[in-house]
């Protein structure tokens, strides 16, 4: 018998009693201003929420705040007055040199800043972990409460990489003091856009 | 890991003659732990929440096998490549033939103690493959050639100035340099260039989903992605218990994982491996090692429901003060000491011994694995089956008699009496396992009993 079967007979002669799943948890933690409370809590983990109203305000605010960075590239069409063209389609080493990565996230969760980004807004799945910086834009009305309402929007959603981003890279490996900017990002700015 | 013939007790004797060490490795962990309760108390329905997951957890448990066989053909059809490990030294075959066949022979590996628990990177290594573990806290006891000594926090055990030296010796940093921030830049750096470099990676999994067939890796500092995304090919290694059924449920987890852990409200990155990149190959193995049999064995099977979360170590005074070395096994602590004995009952037949009981780790649980209680019941197993050290098999038999017979449990309080009172020297001597490191008590005046009967006019 292969490992395979041996493993999956082994499982079916000790595994007890069916048991059912149970009821989802009734009335999650809501918070009557989710918004205020994303930035908060994105800013203790290290990350800087930045409120705008259009993307030119957002075109502004990198030519002001991030003058000095070179390499700039995004994956927002709406950005493209102030960032780095036909950069997609690249072998993924080739980004390693790129200072700030503009990207957009399908929405937010209040409890812990978490920003739901998956492969097709970063192009290349490297994207948002090679970078320098991280730039993530997010509406103000898709940033929810809670994990429970987050993956509501997700259950059922085709994609061949997501991922969950909260804050810059970090480590406290060394005792315990916390340092942003392990291997990813040093830096991270949320950009949520007022309702139009 | 090679510790000769020394068992928890020698071992922490060894970590124990650095008192000041011990404090401070006591201390380091309690912080943890504390910002553990102030995350979990942001949540009103924390308890709930455990309640959610144990449940869900004994939900697979029970279907495990179908779920196994859904989840393997999701996977197949989103393009991984499915393997199935009896045990660890299958796992590592299997590793090391897909780096063969691509004719890799230097890798990236993120955290996963599944191949810690397999000696995967020895395996690798003898082979002539070249192994860098990214995770930081990894990478400084590979370079110190240690394993990790806690499953969330690896060199929790080192001072910044011993990590200092061993950067200076390996990644040339200034000696004396001790700065966290510094020498976290410096690895940064040589990590980056391993990162770049290296055509294969290896994952450790978090969850995976019945449902999807995708599966899901937790990290702090991005390491585990920067391997993946940058790699022709993906390795990830998984215990066959981390099937959950739905990806909804990942709601929970993620809930409870990161804040049960360090009290963070989630990891910084929970990616989700659906497919592989164009053009990139993705294989999963799923390992066994002892998973089924501990599934068979009712009073212990609990344990399989472990997130590893590392919150039962951080709680557990024992462990905060012998280390996590002093366990011998990969995973150590409480979860750790339940789950050895499993894999071989006599080489870790001290580590259910390694606890006080006091229950603090079941309380801590984010999926109310009912830890302690599991610890006492391999005591029995343990003694049962005659692999206990003989001073606490005697000590077992003879609280065992006492016990278990009134009229000797009542001459026996009464001797005790006696000889506590009177020569105090038989019991507070070095013969006598429970007075190391003890006082002694008074010896009560009367026995429970005896006070009883006074006060009840029996
Ligand atoms: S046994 Fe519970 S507390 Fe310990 S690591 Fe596992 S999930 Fe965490």
């Amino acid at each position: 018998m292969n490992s395979r079967a041996e493993i999956l007979s082994r499982i079916k002669e000790n595994q007890p009693e069916l048991t059912s799943l149970p009821a989802e948890l009734t009335a999650p933690l809501q918070y009557a201003d989710p918004v205020a409370m994303f930035s908060t809590v994105l800013g203790n983990i290290g990350g800087t929420a930045v409120p705008v109203s259009s993307y030119e305000e957002i075109q502004d605010y990198i030519k002001t705040h991030f003058a000095d960075q070179k390499r700039i590239i995004s994956t927002l069409p709406e950005l493209s007055g102030v960032t780095e063209a036909g950069w997609e389609g690249q072998d993924p080493h080739s980004y390693e040199d790129i200072d700030i990565a503009l990207i957009k996230a399908h929405f937010g969760v209040a409890e812990n800043a978490a920003l739901w980004v998956t492969e097709e807004l970063m192009q290349q799945r490297v994207i948002p972990f090679i970078c320098q910086q991280l730039a993530v834009v997010v509406q103000q009305k898709e940033i929810y409460s809670n994990m429970h309402e987050a993956y509501g929007q997700v259950a059922d959603a085709v994609y061949g990489f997501g991922t969950f981003i909260a804050g810059p890279s970090k480590t406290a490996d060394i005792e315990q003091s916390l340092v942003l900017g392990a291997h990813g990002p040093k830096k991270m700015t949320v950009f949520i856009m007022a309702d139009s | 890991m090679n510790t000769g013939t020394k068992d928890h007790a020698g071992l922490a004797d060894i970590f124990n003659e650095d008192e000041a060490r011990v404090d401070w490795h006591d201390e380091t962990l309690w912080f943890v732990r504390a910002k553990r309760d102030k995350a979990a108390h942001t949540l009103p329905e924390w308890e709930a929440l455990r309640e959610n997951a144990s449940q869900i957890k004994d939900n697979v448990l029970s279907n495990l096998h179908d779920y196994l066989l859904q989840f393997e053909a999701k996977a197949q059809q989103n393009g991984i490549t499915v393997h199935w490990a009896a045990d660890a030294e299958e796992h590592n075959q299997i590793v090391h033939s897909i780096l063969k066949a691509k004719g890799v022979t230097r890798i990236v590996k993120s955290k996963s103690m599944l191949t810690e628990e397999c000696h995967l990177n020895e395996h690798l290594q003898k082979s002539g493959i070249e192994v860098i573990d990214t995770d930081l806290g990894e990478r400084i006891v590979q370079l110190a050639e240690e394993p990790p000594s806690h499953i969330v926090l690896p060199c929790i055990h080192k001072k910044k100035e011993e990590i200092g030296e061993l950067f200076h010796e390996h990644l040339g940093t200034p000696k004396g340099e001790s700065d966290p921030q510094f020498l976290t830049a410096a690895a940064r750096v040589h990590l980056r260039e391993k990162f770049l470099t290296r055509k294969a990676a290896i994952t450790g999994v978090n969850f995976a989903i019945a449902e999807t067939g995708e599966f899901v890796v937790c990290t702090n500092e991005g390491n585990a992605d920067m391997g993946a995304h940058l790699s022709e090919v993906h390795i990830a290694c998984m215990g066959i218990e981390k099937i959950i059924p739905k990806r909804k449920h990942l709601s929970v987890f993620l809930r409870l994982l990161a804040r049960s852990a360090t009290g963070q409200p989630i990891t910084t990155y929970s990616s989700h491996f659906n497919k592989p990149r164009a053009g990139q190959e993705m294989h999963l193995v799923l390992v066994d090692n002892g998973r089924t049999k501990q599934l068979g064995r009712a009073d212990f099977r609990n344990s399989l429901k472990c997130i590893r979360c590392g919150a039962c170590m951080n709680t557990c005074p024992v462990y905060r003060r012998s280390g996590g070395h002093s366990y011998h096994t990969a995973i150590a602590g409480p979860i750790g000491s339940i789950l050895a004995p499993n894999l071989d009952m006599k080489e870790y037949a001290d580590l259910p011994f390694a606890s006080t009981l006091c229950g603090s780790c079941t309380n801590v649980c984010p999926v109310k694995i009912n830890i302690h209680e599991q610890l006492y019941k391999w005591r029995q197993v343990i003694v049962k089956e005659g692999y206990a050290d003989t001073k606490k098999a005697v000590a077992m038999k003879a609280m065992d008699f006492t016990l278990s017979s009134p009229f000797v449990y009542k001459t026996a309080g009464k001797a005790g009496r006696w000889v506590m009172k009177n020569i105090p020297f038989l019991v507070n001597n070095k013969l006598n396992a429970w007075y190391k490191q003890r006082d002694m008590p008074e010896p009560p005046k009367q026995s429970f009993s005896e006070w009883y009967k006074k006060n009840n006019n029996e």
